[in-house]
Parts: C-alpha cells; sequence; structure tokens
C-alpha cells in the first residue's frame, strides 16, 4: 500500500503535466516522459557534482531538484517552440506525430549524453524504515508522496485561486474569447508547458530516488503509465489527474501482490500490467470520459 | 514536370503495364544494385505495407484513434507459427492459416471494438493502446501453466509458405533462370499487397467508405442520416484487423520464427506514423509513408557509419544513436512542413484542417 502511494504520486505528478497541456491545448505530450527522464538524469548528475562540492544531502537535493526544473523548463520552452507551435491549427494527429518524434530524439540524445548503462542515484535521504499505523514506510517514501502532495496542493491553488488560474482556465474553456478578454494564449501555454516539465522534473528527481537508478529508457514506460492515469481521472481535469494517478498506483502494487492469490497461483505478478490495463479498460466502458471528466461535446 | 504530365496522356492499359513491368524487375535491379539486404528491406516493407493499410481504414478512413494495431500482427503471426510449426507438430497448408489468421484477427478486432463504442479520441487511444500491450503480455507469460507461445523465447522452425509444392524459402528454376528465395516472397507479398490496396480503394468509393467518412466527420449527424454507426465502426475494427492478420501470418512465416518483441507499442506507434506521415485516408499516401518509414532508418543505418568516416574521417557518434537521431528529426520535419502528410488527398484536405 505504501508502494502503492509511492508510486501513484509519482503517476499523479506526471500525469498532472500531461493533463495541463491537454486541458489547454487538446494536445496529448507525447515527449512528456522524456521529459521527465531527463530531469531524472540531469538532477542525478547535478547531485553527484555537488556532492563532490561537500554540501549537505539535503541542500543537494534541493538545489539538484532546481536545476532539474531549469533544464526541463527550458528544453520544454523549446520542444514547444519547434514541435508544437507551428502546428497548433494542423490536423489533430500531426503534433502527435512530432510529439513522437521529438521523444525519439531525446531519447537519443539522452543515449549518447549518458550512454546506455544504468546510473546509480546517490543516496541523499536515510534510508530508515519505520513502522507507520503497522505499514512499513521508508523516508525517501514518505518525502516523496509528502512533496507530491504539497506540490499538487499548491497547484490546484494556483488554477483554482489566482489570477494566473483564472486565466488558464479562460484559455482552456475557450481561447478565442479568452484572448478578447485580454488574456495571452500563448504566454499560458507556454507557461502550462513549463508548469508540467517542472514537476516532470520532481517526479523524474522522485523516482531515481526511491528506485535509486536513472536510465535514458525510463521516460517511455512512466509516461505511458501516467497518460493512462491521466485518462483515467479524466484528461483535462487536474483532480482526475491526482486520483487517476494514486488509484492507478494502488492498483499496480496490490495486483503484483495478491493476483497470484486471487487466481490460485495461476497467474504471477507478471501479469501486474495486464490487471492495471483490465481496470483501465473497465472504469472506461463504465465511465467514458474517465472518473471525474466531464461530458466534454464533440471535441475529440 | 513535363515527363510527368506526358505520361499521364499515354493510355491508362499502357500506364498499368509499364508499372507491372517496373514492379517485376524492381527485387532484380535492387539485388544487383544494393545486394540481398535491401531485397530483404523491400519485403518488409512490402509488409508494412499492408499494415499500414490495414490501419488507415481505422484511422483513416473511420477516424478512430487505435494505438494498439500491432495487436491484431501480432494475432495472424501467432497464429501461423502455431498452425505451422514443430511447437505442436501441425502443418496446415498456407491457404487454410492465412484465412484462420486473418479471422481470428477480425475475431479479436470485434473484442477490442464492442466494448469501446462508446469512446472517443484519446480515449479510444488509450484503451486500443492498453489492449496492445495485454496481448503482447499475455504472449510474453502464456508459456504457463501450459506452454501455448513458448513465452519469451519465441517459436522457431516455422514453416515456410508453399504454393503449388514449391517453398518460399528455396530459390525455384523456371526455363533455365533462377529466382532467388527473397525475390519469391517478393512477388507473393506485392500480390497480396495490391489486392489489400484494391480492397482498400474499392472500400473508400463504397457505401461503407462513405458511411465511416460521415461518422469521422461528425458522428452524430452520421447517426441521424441513419447510419447504423456501431455496426459500421465495428465493421471497420474487424476488416482493419483482418488485413493486420494476414500481414501477420506472412510475417511469421517469412521470419521463420516470432517472439512477443516483435510486437511491442513502438511497433503501433511506426505504422501509425506510416498513415499519418503518408497522408491519412489516402491510399497512395499510405503505400509512400509505408515505404519511406521503413527505408530510412535501414538507409541511415548504413549510410551513419561510412558518411561520418567520410567527412571527419572517424566516426564521432555511434551509428545506430545517429540513425535513430535522425529519424526522430525527419518526423518531426516533415510534420511541420506538410502537417496533412506528406501526399494527402486533395478532396480531403479541407476536411482535416478542422479539428
Amino acid at each position: 500500500m505504501a508502494n502503492g502511494l509511492t508510486l501513484g504520486s509519482i503517476y499523479a505528478l506526471v500525469a498532472l503535466g500531461y493533463t495541463l497541456v491537454y486541458g489547454i491545448l487538446g494536445l496529448i505530450n507525447f515527449a512528456h516522459g522524456e521529459v521527465v527522464m531527463v530531469g531524472a538524469l540531469t538532477a542525478l548528475a547535478a547531485s553527484k557534482l555537488l556532492l563532490a562540492a561537500a554540501l549537505p544531502p539535503v541542500v543537494v537535493f534541493v538545489l539538484a531538484f532546481l536545476f532539474a526544473a531549469l533544464v526541463c523548463m527550458a528544453l520544454s520552452l523549446v520542444i514547444e517552440r519547434i514541435a508544437y507551435r507551428p502546428l497548433r491549427n494542423a490536423p489533430r494527429l500531426a503534433p502527435l506525430i512530432t510529439a513522437i518524434g521529438v521523444s525519439i530524439i531525446l531519447q537519443q540524445l539522452a543515449m549518447m549524453l549518458w550512454g546506455r548503462s544504468y546510473h546509480a542515484m546517490p543516496q541523499l535521504l536515510p534510508e530508515a524504515a519505520f513502522a507507520l499505523g503497522g505499514v512499513q514506510i521508508t523516508v525517501i517514501q514518505l518525502v516523496i508522496i509528502g512533496v507530491a502532495g504539497l506540490t499538487m496542493a499548491a497547484l490546484l491553488v494556483l488554477v483554482n485561486r489566482t489570477r494566473l488560474g483564472r486565466a488558464m482556465r479562460a484559455t482552456a474553456e475557450n481561447p478565442g474569447i479568452a484572448a478578447l478578454m485580454g488574456v495571452d494564449a500563448n504566454r499560458i501555454i507556454v507557461l502550462a508547458f513549463m508548469i508540467g516539465s517542472a514537476l516532470a522534473a520532481l517526479a523524474g528527481m522522485l523516482v531515481a530516488s526511491n528506485y535509486g537508478i536513472a536510465h535514458y529508457n525510463m521516460g517511455f514506460m512512466l509516461g505511458l503509465k501516467a497518460f493512462t492515469a491521466a485518462v483515467l481521472g479524466g484528461i483535462g481535469n487536474l483532480a482526475g489527474a491526482v486520483v487517476g494517478g494514486l488509484l492507478l498506483g494502488v492498483i499496480e502494487a496490490l495486483g503484483a501482490g495478491y493476483i497470484g492469490d486471487l487466481t490460485g497461483g495461476v497467474l504471477g505478478s507478471q501479469y501486474q500490467d495486464v490487471f492495471a490495463f483490465f481496470v483501465l479498460i473497465g472504469v472506461l466502458v463504465l465511465r467514458p470520459a474517465g472518473l471525474l471528466g466531464e461530458r466534454v461535446a464533440e471535441r475529440a | 514536370m513535363s515527363a510527368a504530365m506526358s505520361f499521364t496522356r499515354v493510355p491508362r492499359k499502357v500506364q498499368l503495364v509499364l508499372a507491372a513491368m517496373a514492379l517485376a524487375a524492381l527485387p532484380f535491379m535492387v539485388s544487383a544494385g544494393l545486394g540481398n539486404t535491401w531485397l530483404r528491406v523491400l519485403d518488409f516493407a512490402l509488409l508494412y505495407v499492408m499494415l499500414a493499410l490495414g490501419l488507415n481504414i481505422v484511422v483513416g478512413f473511420a477516424g478512430l484513434l487505435d494505438l494498439g494495431y500491432i495487436a491484431f500482427y501480432a494475432v495472424g503471426a501467432y497464429v501461423y507459427a502455431l498452425l505451422a510449426s514443430p511447437h505442436f507438430g501441425l502443418h496446415w497448408p498456407v491457404w487454410a492459416i492465412l484465412p484462420v489468421g486473418a479471422l481470428a484477427a477480425c475475431g479479436f478486432g470485434v473484442v477490442l471494438g464492442a466494448p469501446t463504442l462508446r469512446l472517443r479520441g484519446d480515449y479510444l487511444a488509450i484503451v486500443t493502446l492498453g489492449f496492445g500491450e495485454i496481448v503482447r503480455i499475455f504472449m510474453n507469460n502464456l508459456n504457463a501453466p501450459v506452454n501455448i507461445t513458448n513465452g519469451p523465447k519465441g517459436i522457431a522452425g516455422i514453416d515456410p509458405i508453399h504454393i503449388g509444392g514449391h517453398a518460399l524459402s528455396q530459390p525455384l528454376e523456371i526455363f533455365g533462370v533462377t529466382i532467388p528465395a527473397l525475390v519469391l516472397n517478393y512477388y507473393f507479398f506485392l500480390a497480396l499487397a495490391l489486392l489489400v490496396m484494391l480492397a482498400g480503394l474499392r472500400l473508400h468509393d463504397s457505401r461503407i467508405g462513405r458511411a465511416w467518412a460521415a461518422i469521422r466527420e461528425d458522428e452524430m449527424a452520421a447517426k441521424a442520416c441513419g447510419i447504423n454507426t456501431r455496426n459500421v465502426k465495428l465493421l471497420a475494427f474487424a476488416m482493419g484487423a483482418s488485413f493486420g492478420g494476414l500481414a501477420g501470418g506472412l510475417f511469421a512465416s517469412f521470419q521463420a520464427f516470432v517472439s512477443p518483441e516483435s510486437f511491442s507499442l513502438m511497433e503501433s506507434i511506426m505504422v501509425l506514423c506510416m498513415v499519418v506521415l503518408g497522408g491519412m485516408g489516402h491510399i497512395p499516401g499510405i503505400i509512400l509513408g509505408a515505404l519511406v518509414l521503413t527505408v530510412l532508418p535501414e538507409a541511415f543505418r548504413h549510410g551513419a557509419g561510412p558518411v561520418q568516416q567520410a567527412v571527419f574521417g572517424q566516426v564521432l557518434v555511434d551509428p545506430e544513436n545517429l540513425r535513430m537521431l535522425l529519424f526522430g528529426m525527419a518526423l518531426v520535419v516533415v510534420m511541420l512542413y506538410r502537417p496533412s502528410g506528406l501526399w494527402p488527398d486533395p478532396r480531403h484536405r479541407q476536411e482535416f484542417n478542422s479539428r
């Protein structure tokens, strides 16, 4: 359960990035998973450098995250400008293909920079585990759940309570009218991309600290799961992304743990992903717009 | 330009004969000029043409975004592998297996289509993606408790296609001329690809094809016009899946080996790229897209090393790495300059511009 929540918070962070962009542009940002990967690897490289400078681990953790977030934000700025903005009025599937192209490019560049091997993430947080209400939980897991929770709360406040958030919601609702009301749509879109990629950097860093490794190929599957989570919750809906992420994480962890018992040992934990996808299909068949999604009229 | 103009003035029958001669001579020219590796690439390109044409029915004609299309290819391939290999000791003839494989894939298409009829757009995409992964994971793990698919090791020793008592994996001697095995496969694949292409063209102009176009443009309006959207959408899934299953069977026999690795999500995405890059819904465009996306990575594979050697005097970047990098860039650049695809349907260009 603790594992599930940890995994789920990470999915939720990444899913928020998908949902932010989707809500405003109606675009599946397929390269988002690779941004997470870049975030993880830059955070890893930065923390190695900073540790060598003999800074205390907690400071290193924060600085490495800030550095990774900056890199990812700059990266997503470039991606948006080159691969998505020129195609804003193009057929719906065209940006999907450029997104796939970008994600291949990012993967290959990462492979060139960091090589094919797995990299060990320095241990920045104490590895101690303690029992919390009968559940074994490590400090890292606690930090992940806490940081993710705080970030998501902050994001919800940003979108629902501030002037900027109102502009974002207005642009999502109707870009044309929002522009008439004096909202600079391009600025909002760029901001959505940047917030999403900062969250991606955070998620990448947390994932790397949790498993202790990072790898040029880690983004694809993570991105896929997070996108699944976003859809599960109702894509375009921030709270939905959080719920979907947590749910998917818990389902996966529980599925992996109990599927053997449930089927009398016929199916093992290798069917974990099947389990998750079956739940997804089940939910979507019953509620075609996701758990918290509203019925959007004819957008797709 | 002027050559192309004058070509259109040649009578249609002569055009067809010339095209047929060019297609028949192509494998010999390729193997003489570029070697047998490229002949293999050509055979694979034809398989991908079939796959892309099949997916085009679902995505291009009916407008249903399918990210798990490779599952049907996998079903076709595994049906062939199970019915014609030492794994179960079965050796059915090819004319029996290919229809069975296509039918099985068609069944899977309906199984996928039926529960997802209410879903649209990206929700449909993610469910089909999940379906594709489910099929792959099952193929990976169905070696226990009963060994059906032999798990990640895959099934080897699959029979080659026999036509009239001759195996396509052996060279054939006719009138003293030896035709290599790869060329025989080419002719067989070409014949089937042409069949699939003709089916696609006829479907496009048929009553069903117009119904698909109507659903793609506006499902509500299509329903109001009296189209049975449920059946017509299911038909799109079933037909697309059968073509995929057919191509899968050919793939299994050609490789003589199948394993779950060949049917990853990346393959689904590649086929989708072929459809979108070529020009959704436009059959000549799709064929072009499939050919470009099969040949381009191979060209980069062979070119990346030597060109660096020639320009810089040493290999600076791992060629395999550079090949994928260039491929990714090619995808982005093509879409930026031709957002509707390389060769879009002139009649549909307007329709696709709306979201």
